[in-house]
């Protein structure tokens, strides 16, 4: 999937992908997707949670030798 | 109007407050409005780490010694071992690059949280406003704690 912009999350744990995507987020214009990247296996059940929360858009996770590539398009 | 989040915040044990710092920043990170109202040994985490604790009476002198708190001092609630088993969790923790307290409560501020010293507590224990972080953005009792309170979706009480 193509972003346009890229989020290091390897190695980190929660509450810090969360925060670091809410931060990162904040930086793009609405419509533009954000690429984390996370090995914490708890974001492909908090990555969907945190974006019906905020009202943006989950549009999906790319799983990889316990590397998780998760999309997450700004809606406002 | 944002989702509001409060926290009672009681134990001054680190693997309690860093629970009750992880909830917050998760909550503020999600757009919601988090107020953190520490009480009684909770105080502890909101305390400077240097400088001593001034406190009039004998009985307020001799706790606030025994009980000097800072997010530095605080003990684990179980396996603290005399601070052995604190320096391991300390350890695994910076091995798997999580934040101190220190920089919890920094990034907590950071996005907006909330802090709430209660006075009661710094009245009976002989804590000054001095001796607490001046992060701390208001000190009141019982009846502001729960004003916000009765408007949050969450609350805990930790």
């Amino acid at each position: 999937m193509k972003a346009d912009a890229t989020l290091d999350c390897i190695g980190l744990y929660c509450p810090m992908p969360i925060a670091h995507t809410a931060k990162k987020l904040n930086e793009l214009e609405a419509g533009q997707v954000l690429e984390v990247l996370a090995d914490d296996e708890g974001i492909k059940e908090d990555m969907p949670a945190w974006c019906s929360m905020t009202g943006n858009e989950f549009l999906g996770i790319e799983e990889e030798a316990g590397e998780y590539k998760v999309y997450v398009k700004k809606s406002k | 109007m944002p989702e509001k989040v409060t926290l009672a915040v009681f134990s001054g044990e680190l693997d309690k407050a860093l629970a009750a710092f992880n909830i917050a920043i998760g909550a503020a990170s999600s757009g919601m409005e988090v107020s953190m109202f520490f009480t009684f040994w909770g105080l502890n985490i909101i305390k400077k780490n240097r400088g001593s604790i001034k406190s009039r009476g004998i009985m307020r002198k001799m706790l606030n010694f025994m009980n000097r708190g800072g997010p530095k001092r605080l003990p684990l609630s179980r396996f603290h071992m005399f601070g052995l088993g604190k320096w391991m969790m300390g350890k695994l923790m910076r091995d798997a690059k999580s934040p101190s307290l220190e920089e919890m409560i920094a990034l907590a501020k950071e996005m907006g949280v909330k802090f709430m010293g209660c006075t009661t507590s710094m009245g009976i224990m002989g804590i000054t406003r001095e001796a607490l972080i001046p992060e701390v953005d208001s000190y009141c009792g019982v009846a502001t704690y729960l004003s916000e309170a009765r408007e949050a979706k969450v609350n805990l009480f930790i």
